[in-house]
């Protein structure tokens, strides 16, 4: 679609001019788009209402999309109970970080592994990657094995340790691996004495950019958006994340309170004098609005993801 | 002949220093697997057993008496797992034929709306759910479905009508649980779908256009056909995982609420709160059924898969 000429940039040419549908159709397309795309975003716009709504008007007339009396009382409520969101805050962005690290670390590791058509115990690797895929421990003892075995029962690991690595992500990387790293370049770097170890930091990660960006985005979006470790294995709120500070809140109210309430001062008291539905849509967007900024950019390589991971190399 | 050679080459090969290097480039991953994977599928054996904690996992496992099936009996003889699978079973059949039917025609519709900018915008819109936590889909749900501030209820009062406790009406829910999951699954539906449409060699359509060909008829003879692969084996992925459930789904959306016992319980949510009330044995009954269900699922869908086409099978 590259073209010198001076065109209307978004609309279609030549062959697909002709093949294209009626206004009409469009027209009704374009609706039907429009209210789907809607229903996608809207409620996300309805928390953002909520969240920049005076705790009186919506006791007064419930949640709507346009604020009767705009107020950021629910930020500054949060704002005031800085210790704990920054806490979660810091939680979630350390939870994400070291997460997609280990994750990115762990599955390219194995991913360059298993590309190596030559390695004796390939065979033998592969079956540790794909068993998994198919058979799992189910929750109880993956519960038990985690918090009896080993003790990850209220550690920020429980958090980290479970998701880090997937099959799913793994095949992804040997097959990227196996199809962009020419053979030729890993057997020039032998030659010259290289180790694996140093093929595989030198050579293989610096030219497989995409699948890293990938498997990276894939591995922070899962973490970020994690709560069902922090349902599972954690209980001290101290580590509590964003996601499971939400959930807390979400089932609830009075979490928040209580937390102020520790801090002095009855909890009866803070509890009426809380913006309470605000604060806690607040946290919403809070959480959401990183994803919703970095999503539309950072598609492309979803996308690519997505559709490499359905074709076995 | 040709694999036999190559076999033989690989036997006579001694191990070298790069197996050593591969090895230990491994090692970190395979203990991950090791102690994430593997361990907890020794450890299905707790079904089997009146499992008591008494010190370290592995004490107790090994002091725990055996009870032979007796948890399985348990399990079986209480109406409720049946009424449990029925509903993952019945869920899963609509959302697998749900999830195919609507972003395959979203993803063929999409291409043909003529300003491909709008069409960007849409398709971004509808991605994003796929991006939002379950946690905070229950918000956003909570937004609209409160008693007495949601949304919907300020447009019933404001109408004259009654507000509705929604949170403790069965039969609504069923087919709110199905628009929630579209809602969340139609926008990955769709990329992959897309995907499959773009890579769709455009002289088809040419030289279809050229016989007189309608555009119904290149979505009926051309489009359709060339996705009928990736069609397929979406299909047996999803019903591959007929004995998972979005838990996150059956347990966050619907807030946990005890009026909706009947129809948001799937075998993800009852293996849940079996184990934190503590019965153990029930839930790790529950667990291996689905874990062994599930695996009898999915190789059969696998071997389906090989029969169609050998290169998309996963093993």
């Amino acid at each position: 679609m590259v073209s010198t000429k001076k065109k209307r940039k978004n609309q279609p040419d030549g062959f697909e001019r002709f093949n294209q549908i009626s206004t009409p159709m469009n027209v009704i397309l374009n609706i039907i788009f429009i209210l789907a795309a809607l229903v996608c975003v809207v409620p996300v716009l309805l928390v953002v209402a909520i969240s920049f709504s005076a705790e009186s008007s919506i006791t007064e007339y419930g949640y709507r999309f346009i604020p009767k009396i705009v107020s950021f009382e629910g930020y500054s409520y949060l704002a005031s109970q800085s210790t704990m969101i920054l806490r979660a805050l810091g939680i979630s962005l350390f939870v994400t970080i070291v997460g997609t690290v280990i994750g990115v670390l762990l599955t390219t590791l194995m991913g360059y592994v298993l590309s190596r058509t030559t390695y004796k115990l390939n065979n033998f690797l592969t079956m540790v990657v794909f068993i998994p895929m198919v058979f799992n421990g189910g929750l109880v003892s993956t519960y038990a094995v985690n918090t009896q075995l080993l003790g990850l029962k209220n550690t920020v690991w429980a958090l980290i340790l479970p998701l880090c690595v997937s099959s799913f992500n793994v095949v992804i990387c040997r097959t990227f691996f196996k199809t962009t790293v020419p053979e030729s370049l890993i057997e020039s770097a032998k030659m010259d004495g290289a180790s694996q170890l140093k093929i595989f930091f030198k050579i293989v990660l610096p030219i497989s950019l995409p699948v890293l960006a990938t498997i990276g985005l894939f591995l922070c979006f899962a973490y970020w958006n994690d709560w069902y470790q922090s349902m599972l294995y954690i209980d001290d709120s101290k580590l509590y994340s964003l996601q499971a500070l939400l959930n807390g809140i979400l089932t609830n109210i009075q979490m928040l309170a209580r937390n102020a309430a520790a801090m002095g001062g009855s909890a009866a008291e803070i509890i009426a004098n809380m913006p309470q539905e605000a604060a806690r849509m607040a946290i919403v967007v809070i959480i959401v609005l990183p994803i919703a900024c970095a999503y539309p950019y950072f598609q492309k390589y979803f996308i690519s993801g997505l559709t490499v991971g359905a074709v076995k190399g | 002949m040709a694999k036999e050679k190559v076999k033989v080459k690989g036997k006579k090969r001694r191990w070298g220093r790069d197996d050593t290097e591969l090895t230990l480039l491994a090692l970190p991953t395979t203990i991950w697997y090791f102690l994430f994977c593997f361990v907890p599928m020794f450890g299905v054996i707790i079904a089997f057993k009146n499992y008591k904690i008494s010190g370290g996992f592995l004490n107790s496992v090994f002091s725990s008496a055996w009870c032979g099936l007796d948890n399985f009996k348990f399990l079986f003889s209480s109406n409720d797992i049946w009424m449990i699978i029925r509903n993952t079973l019945l869920y899963n059949i609509v959302f697998i034929i749900l999830n195919i039917v609507v972003p395959v025609a979203a993803a063929i519709a999409i291409g043909y709306i003529h300003n491909k900018r709008a069409a960007k915008v849409y398709q971004t819109a509808m991605f994003m759910p796929y991006f939002l936590s379950w946690v905070v889909v229950s918000a956003l749900v909570w937004a609209f479905l409160s008693f007495d501030k949601g949304l919907i209820n300020g447009i019933i009062a404001g109408m004259g009508g009654e507000r509705q406790q929604w949170y403790m009406k069965p039969e609504m829910w069923p087919p709110f649980l199905v628009f929630m999951n579209l809602w969340k699954g139609v926008g990955y539906g769709m990329v992959v779908y897309l995907a499959t449409i773009t890579g769709i060699d455009k002289t088809y359509y040419e030289a279809a256009c050229i016989d007189g060909a309608t555009i119904w008829q290149q979505i009926r003879y051309i489009t359709l056909p060339l996705m009928k692969t990736v069609i397929i084996m979406m299909f047996i992925m999803a019903v591959g995982r007929i004995f998972y459930s979005d838990f996150g789904l059956f347990y966050q959306v619907p807030r946990d609420s005890n009026s909706l016992y009947d129809v948001v319980y799937t075998l993800d949510v009852y293996v849940y709160k079996q184990l934190r009330t503590s019965t153990t044995g029930m839930a790790a009954a529950a667990a291996l059924v689905q874990s062994v269900a599930g695996c009898i699922t999915i190789l059969t869908a696998n071997a389906i898969v090989r029969k169609i086409d050998r290169e998309s099978a996963m093993i």
